[in-house]
């Protein structure tokens, strides 16, 4: 038994775990033993190469303090961060996180290089004739798709988190451009296959930078849940691509467990979307401008925190369909707190979540879930939608484009077809809004004109705990009268 | 403005275009309501409710001097000639089968809405008079053939022996059709259902009829107005088979088929109506129109020779006169409603909305009548597939959906993508094939693993296999080990950076999963994993 055959075994072990771990987190009731089963893989891995190392090392005391000092501070770091982030912050640090994925595999790659073909080690270390050229090829397709999702993790991470504009930038013949990145990479590989020099590998990160960065920036905010789950894949594959170039199984099997993983889903967002997955993950290729055109769609209605208080007090069914802009405000704790209330005086309340609300997969179950919001309350776009229109109440609470009856009335709409939460089929309709401003497609939703439809000007947060406050005091009134008490003219 | 309600004329009709309910809504928009009096009397509306609500009650001769008149039925000469000039008429006017009356109305001069003419677009669907009569008409369709039934619709067992369940075909899926599928499945039947139209099978199944579909070598028929078209021969044929083959199995069929401009289509023949048994019963809802049953006849009951009763009743939605005229007296509210933009009480008629160009068959303008029908084309918006002509033809057309690849080229395409890859397998050197092999499976089981991810934990597992993929310090840790200064920076700095991904990405996981709970006890996940 040598310390490499432990180290193989170690490996097979952990990607067992890997793929017990992705198995689990499918299901509620094994998610917390999936991070287990993950966390365990992980440990597993890591001591068996730590170990391996060491054993090796020609320059064992160097070797441990490097390792240690940048684990130990790579750990700090990260908990840190998972710490502090708040749960609406989640988007922008998951694409960061896999921007660091991505830049890691660069760095591999790039050290690769360095060790086999700049040092000449590559007879040392076993690579000979056409296996040389192989890894030639891995070092480079590893450091191009490293540095795609490098660029491209931390463009969707600055979209995220606002710190540039969402709306996907639109470069002439910007397809053109895509492709011809790639027929030029492919051009490179073959050159630096038949001689590795240093200007290639220069030129192919240069150039998988700028197409990771012009990928994503092309790629419009609405969509952003979509390139996150991209990027994941992308940073699978990244890692897959150097378990070819470090002959490693462990890498291979978890990157590529990730990146199809990670494809899948976003397979099934798109599906969602009515989107074409292959557009978006090309980078909204073929996607054309919306056309313009303003159209008159009348005068919207107010309504004022009283008015919707007693409507909710008087409702038998409500449903609150939650979108970014909830999470923006951070107004999921009063939200929570609005359901228990209702749901205590006998109101039945659900929430309808659309599959692309917020900016992230999955991104209002995690704020509700945050907020202790009981997720069986809380339903999918096709579990509720037959039932809106038996419903008194729908609060649309920052959401926008998914509930917009657009994209099922009008042909011409850019958001044609996508499907959406009927909520305008609903008996009354408030709508929780900042203004009367375009949501994230940039189209204007003829939800607000309707006549079952009121609108809620303000800070969704503050409205909500005021529309509390105005429920709590008419708790204590219920019985004698409360209209006269909740109704102060708009 | 002043609106008034007029007593329906025609013989046998028990609705009324207003009910207090809806007088009450009237009002609310700022117009003065006139009833005659006894008008609501055969939908069990008493005068006194309607003054209640807030109408006056008035003779005939002042009700059709009013402003607006909202009348069910088309107006006979007398009451044409009664109209005042330039007042609004709204009932159901059947413009296309009746060029007289539009003619008449112009003469006058008088605006005219026809309630039966509401395009069905998305927006229309609360003034659609033909849709919520024919949910009446369904529903009253099956009751009536349950009381010339002489069994239960549900099976049973009992201790005086089995009963077994009836079966009723509905034949046409429309409103209609579904509020019979409808009725007829809460009675406890086993409801079938054929229609044209493929994409109508969901809705059958989600009243709990089963669809039969009819199984034709030809293009699906994609419906562009809403309504189902005629068919062609072949299909006509395979139907024909269908129905015969049903007609000797079922007890009750419920006919609904009507396409519009046209004769009912025959669907059940006579050999098939001989085919049932004796005491089985056919409603033929289109009867007016021909009918789709061979022998039924309008407005009357029949009993063939083997015993089959055939009702031909038409005015089957009237026989629920309240519902009938709260639906109604509501649609005609929600036009209304659209006429009075400022809700003030005044009627302001806008031809550039496409839901009252269709309605308005006559727009009487400084004494002169002019004849809007038939108006312009309307697409509809529940279109199901296919191709579209809309109307504002500047805009770019969505592109059509790509029809899915057939059976046959996918496995060819799958097995070619196989090949190539073998093939390459087989040429590369030895560590290479072994590698592929791995991430083979590797991306088959990643695809399989998550395959039933449920939707709100779509945030969690890509958090979780974020962290997964800072597996890649796996590979720097193996890096760091050489003595070459600069390879050591490089993989340290990737040690470093795949270090923050792996820790920060299990612990914010974890952080959310601990966020996961649910009301039920029962169904909690292990509190500590």
């Amino acid at each position: 038994m040598s310390a490499g055959s432990i180290a193989t075994a170690a490996y097979t072990v952990a990607s067992l775990l890997f793929i017990l771990s992705l198995a689990g987190l499918s299901k509620h009731t094994s998610a917390k033993h999936g991070w287990t089963y993950g966390v365990a893989g992980m440990a597993i891995a890591l001591a068996a190469t730590i170990g391996l190392t060491v054993h090796d090392s020609p320059v064992r005391g160097t070797a441990v303090a490097f390792l240690v000092i940048a684990v130990l501070a790579g750990a700090a770091i990260g908990l840190w961060r998972a710490r502090v982030v708040r749960m609406t912050g989640m988007p922008e640090l998951i694409a960061l996180l896999h921007s660091f994925v991505g830049l890691a595999a660069v760095l591999v790659g790039w050290a690769s290089y360095l060790e086999v073909e700049q040092n000449g080690s590559g007879e040392a270390g076993g690579f000979t004739g056409s296996l040389l050229r192989i890894h030639h090829a891995e070092v480079f397709i590893g450091v191009f798709i490293g540095a795609v999702t490098f660029t491209g993790s931390i463009v969707a991470n600055l979209k995220l988190s606002a710190r540039i504009k969402s709306s996907p930038l639109m470069l002439p013949g910007k397809n053109m451009l895509n492709v011809g990145a790639l027929v030029l990479f492919a051009v490179l590989t073959v050159v630096f296959v038949g001689h590795p020099s240093l200007w290639a590998i220069v030129t192919v990160t240069v150039l998988a930078l700028a197409l990771g960065w012009h990928l994503v920036v092309s790629i419009g905010g609405g969509d952003m849940p979509v390139v996150v789950s991209m990027l994941n894949s992308y940073s699978g594959w990244a890692a897959a691509a150097s378990g070819f170039l470090l002959d490693n199984d462990l890498l291979i099997v978890t990157g590529a467990l990730v990146g199809s993983s990670g494809a899948y889903l976003s397979y099934l967002m798109c599906t969602a979307m009515n989107r074409s997955f292959l557009s978006v993950i090309s980078g909204g290729f073929g996607l054309e401008a919306p056309g313009g055109g303003e159209k008159e769609y009348g005068e919207h209605r107010e309504t004022s925190v009283g008015e919707t208080a007693s409507m909710l007090a008087d409702a038998s069914t409500v449903v609150i369909t939650p979108g970014y802009g909830m999470a923006v405000a951070q107004a999921q704790y009063p939200v929570a707190e609005l359901v228990r209330t209702l749901r205590e005086r006998g109101v039945d309340v659900r929430f309808a979540v659309h599959p692309v609300a917020g900016r992230l997969p999955g991104h209002m179950n995690v704020l509700l879930a945050e907020a202790k919001v009981p997720y069986d309350i809380v339903l999918e776009m096709d579990e509720i939608n037959d039932d809106l229109a038996t419903t008194d109440v729908v609060l649309v609470i920052g959401a926008n484009d998914t509930v917009n009856p657009a994209a099922a009335d009008d042909p011409t709409s850019p958001i044609a077809g996508m499907p959406v939460l009927r909520v305008w089929e609903a008996a009354h309709v408030v709508v929780f809004k900042r203004s009367m401003a375009t949501g994230y497609a940039g189209v204007q939703n003829p939800l607000f004109f309707r006549d079952n439809t009121q609108m809620l000007f303000g800070d969704a947060r503050t409205q909500v705990e005021h529309i509390l406050h105005a429920l709590a005091s008419a708790g204590t009134t219920a019985r004698t009268g409360r209209e006269a008490e909740l109704d102060p003219v708009p | 403005m002043l609106i008034a309600v007029p007593r329906e004329s025609v013989a046998g009709e028990t609705r009324v275009a207003a009910t207090p309910v809806t007088v009450r809504q009237l009002v609310g928009l700022g117009y003065e309501v006139l009833v005659e009096s006894g008008a609501g009397t055969s939908s069990a509306f008493t005068d006194e409710a309607y003054e209640e609500a807030g109408a006056r009650l008035g003779t005939a001769a002042q009700v059709w001097a009013a402003d607006v008149i909202l009348k069910v039925n088309k107006p006979d000469e007398a009451e044409v000639q009664a109209l005042r000039d330039g007042a609004v008429l709204i009932a159901m006017l059947s413009p296309a089968l009746n060029p007289d009356l539009i003619a008449a109305l112009a003469e006058r001069p008088v605006t005219a809405l026809a309630m039966d003419a509401v395009p069905r677009i998305s927006r229309a669907q609360s003034m659609d008079v033909l849709s919520s009569m024919a949910n009446i008409a369904g529903y009253r369709a099956v009751v009536e053939s349950a009381h010339e039934f002489g069994r239960f619709f549900t099976g049973q067992v009992t201790a005086a022996g089995k009963v077994p369940p009836a079966k009723v075909l509905v034949a046409g899926a429309g409103v209609a059709g579904l509020a019979a599928i409808g009725a007829a499945s809460s009675l406890g039947a086993i409801v079938r259902a054929t229609d044209p139209r493929p994409e109508v099978a969901d809705q059958v199944r989600s009243l709990g009829g089963e669809y039969l579909p009819v199984v034709v070598e030809e293009e699906a028929q994609a419906s562009t107005d809403g309504y189902a078209k005629a068919t062609s021969d072949r299909y006509d044929e395979a139907a024909a088979k269908l129905y015969a083959q049903q007609a000797a199995d079922v007890d009750i069929i419920i006919t609904t088929a009507l396409v519009p401009g046209r004769p009912a289509p025959r669907l059940i023949t006579a050999a098939d109506v001989s085919a049932m048994r004796p005491g089985s019963v056919i409603v033929d809802m289109a009867a007016a129109q021909g009918g789709n049953v061979e022998g039924s006849i309008a407005g009357q009951r029949v009993v063939t020779a083997n015993g089959v009763t055939i009702l031909g009743y038409t005015d089957l939605a009237g026989r629920l006169p309240a519902q009938a005229s709260q639906l109604y007296g509501t649609n005609v509210v929600n036009l209304i409603k659209l006429l009075t933009p400022s809700k003030d009480g005044q009627l302001v008629l806008d031809l550039d909305d496409v839901v009252q160009r269709s309605m308005t068959v006559v727009r009487a303008k400084d004494g002169v009548g002019e004849v809007l029908w038939p108006p312009p084309p309307v697409q509809v918006s529940a279109r199901p597939g296919g191709s579209l002509q809309q109307a504002p033809a500047a805009r770019p057309e969505p592109k059509p959906a790509r029809p899915p690849m057939r059976a046959a080229a996918r496995v060819a395409s799958v097995l070619t993508a196989i090949a190539a890859f073998g093939l390459v397998d087989a040429f590369a050197p030895d560590p290479v094939p072994r590698h592929f092999t791995v991430l083979m499976l590797a991306i088959v089981i990643g695809y399989y693993v998550i395959g039933k991810v449920a939707h709100a934990l779509h945030t969690p597992l890509m958090s979780v296999t974020n962290a997964v993929s800072g597996v890649i310090v796996v590979g720097a840790l193996l890096q760091v080990g050489t003595d070459d200064r600069l390879i050591q920076i490089l993989a340290g700095t990737a040690i470093l950076l795949a270090s923050i991904n792996i820790f920060g990405g299990f612990a914010v996981t974890h952080r959310m999963l601990a966020m996961f709970t649910t009301d039920k006890p029962a169904a909690k996940p292990a509190k500590e994993a």
